[in-house]
């Protein structure tokens, strides 16, 4: 138990905030890109222990949340036709799309399974010749290794009764786009350190170089996040913008190699849409041509699919940065996680479903309580 | 979901020609990938992301990170259904 109470070392926190009071001059926006982080962050109230001038705004890394509700639509249309067995991470199950979501269909009858891993699929599909068992690929890079190894072993060991609904996102792509914006408020980030863990960081090295902005690739614990935050302030403080990689324990500039290269031979880069962002050109993977068969998308031939976001919800703003979720006027009241309107409410790694949790959709009444006692007194 | 959760390799087996591996998870015990951790034998600690070690970890890592995610609730994934032989077959 002695290095749980390391981490919770309030001290050594707090001498790291006080090294980024003493080295801060001016203020800084930095995005943390991973939901894993901002549910930690939220968590462990971060964010409100760092400088007025230091704000962090949270990024798109939440892969439930940016799965387009075009593609759940098309999952609920495949999960229903007779013969198919659809698998899911258990994150995906209780997402809405336009009617409803997967639990409601389980429940009126279509066989819907949850599976810890990809590789289930497999055993599920030999067990269950005469089905069509189609898994729901979403994702970010984290994900791609396992997702990419269900494709290429049924691929190889010829389990034709298998195919996958993919989804999947990319980082550097979407912090490229937020880079872009007019609006962009951001100016510095904390890298995804479980995705860099499978891709390293070199990919990061452009991003940073032509847009000057410095990225540190940096872990989810409550100390990984403020040194973090400390090397970003530092970079920004002395006007340098490289990558510098705060979670060496974990991972070095490679990644993890064997991950990528299996990654690489199943999938390719294309055009993926984002939930509440809309399509970023060339951040997201499909299917090599090799793995047709064992695409979902082809073999069901769901048509493409029109929806409508509700036009209250702000979720593409808060993803690029440009807003939080207290900027929202149904935040908390119409929009909760039991009644998402989008993006950033559908998962627990969203940051309106963090803010939710940790119950700051209450803080909104605190300042005019206050008010309403002054003015009393 | 992006967090993969240390664990402990217990044993390696092989399946149709996959290095697999049984990781104990706290008080869970559930079976991963090894293949892209191909240095990975028993007795280390691995970072297991859905099915499948992506990493190496220290002890003293593995039980500060495995002591975070439980107090972020971030461990539901373990508790999906295991799929052996027989619940294949049927539906949950």
């Amino acid at each position: 138990m002695k290095y749980i109470d390391e981490y919770r070392n309030a001290r050594l926190a707090q001498s790291i905030v006080a090294e980024i009071r003493r080295i801060q001059t001016r203020p800084w926006v930095i995005m943390e890109v991973c939901g894993g982080q901002t549910h930690s962050i939220v968590k462990h109230g971060i964010d409100r222990l760092l400088p007025e001038g230091v704000e962090l705004v949270h990024g798109p890394g939440c892969p439930v949340c940016v799965t387009p509700l075009e593609m759940i639509d098309k999952a609920h249309a495949i999960a229903i036709r007779p013969g198919v067995i659809f698998c899911s991470f258990g994150d995906m199950l209780r997402v809405p799309g336009s009617h409803g979501d997967l639990f409601a269909l389980k429940s009126q009858g279509a066989d819907i399974r949850v599976v810890y891993s990809p590789l289930d699929c497999l055993k599920i599909a030999r067990a269950n010749p005469d089905r069509r068992v189609v898994f729901f690929a979403i994702g970010f890079e984290t994900t791609a290794p396992a997702n990419a190894m269900l494709v290429f072993r049924a691929h190889q060991e010829g389990v034709k009764n298998v195919s996958v609904l993919v989804s999947h996102s990319l980082v550097p792509p979407s912090i490229t786009y937020i880079l872009q914006s007019p609006q962009n408020r951001v100016q510095g980030f904390l890298g995804p350190g479980h995705v860099c863990a499978i891709m390293g960081y070199r990919e990061y090295e452009p991003v940073s170089a032509r847009y000057k902005v410095p990225i540190v690739v940096t872990g989810f614990e409550p100390l990984d996040l403020l040194q973090g935050t400390l090397m970003v302030v530092r970079q920004l403080e002395a006007g340098t913008a490289i990558v510098e990689n705060q979670y060496s324990r974990i991972l070095d500039r490679d990644g993890n190699v064997p991950a990528r290269k299996l990654v690489n031979s199943v999938f390719e880069v294309a055009d993926r849409k984002w939930r509440g962002v809309g399509w970023i050109s060339k951040s997201g993977y499909k299917l090599r041509w090799e793995f047709r068969d064992h695409d979902a998308e082809k073999i069901f031939e769901v048509k493409e699919i029109d929806t409508q976001e509700p036009a209250e919800c702000i979720s593409g703003q808060i993803l690029k940065g440009i807003k939080k979720p207290h900027d929202c006027p149904v935040f908390g009241t119409v929009c909760t996680p039991l009644t998402p309107l989008g993006a950033t409410m559908v998962s627990a790694e969203g940051a309106c479903a963090a803010y939710y949790a940790y119950g700051r959709h209450l803080d909104r009444q605190k300042p005019q309580t206050v008010v309403q006692i002054g003015g009393a007194a | 979901m992006c967090l993969a959760i240390p664990g402990k390799v217990l044993e390696e087996f092989d399946r149709n020609g996959m290095r697999m591996a049984k990781v104990q998870f706290g008080g869970i015990v559930r079976e991963a990938s090894l293949d892209y951790v191909p240095s990975a034998k028993t007795g280390d600690y691995v970072l297991v992301h859905v099915g499948f070690a992506i990493s190496t970890v220290d002890a003293e890592e593995a039980a500060r990170t495995y002591q975070l995610l439980e107090d972020m609730d971030q461990l539901t994934e373990l508790s999906a259904p295991v799929v052996d032989e027989i619940t294949a077959r049927k539906p949950q």
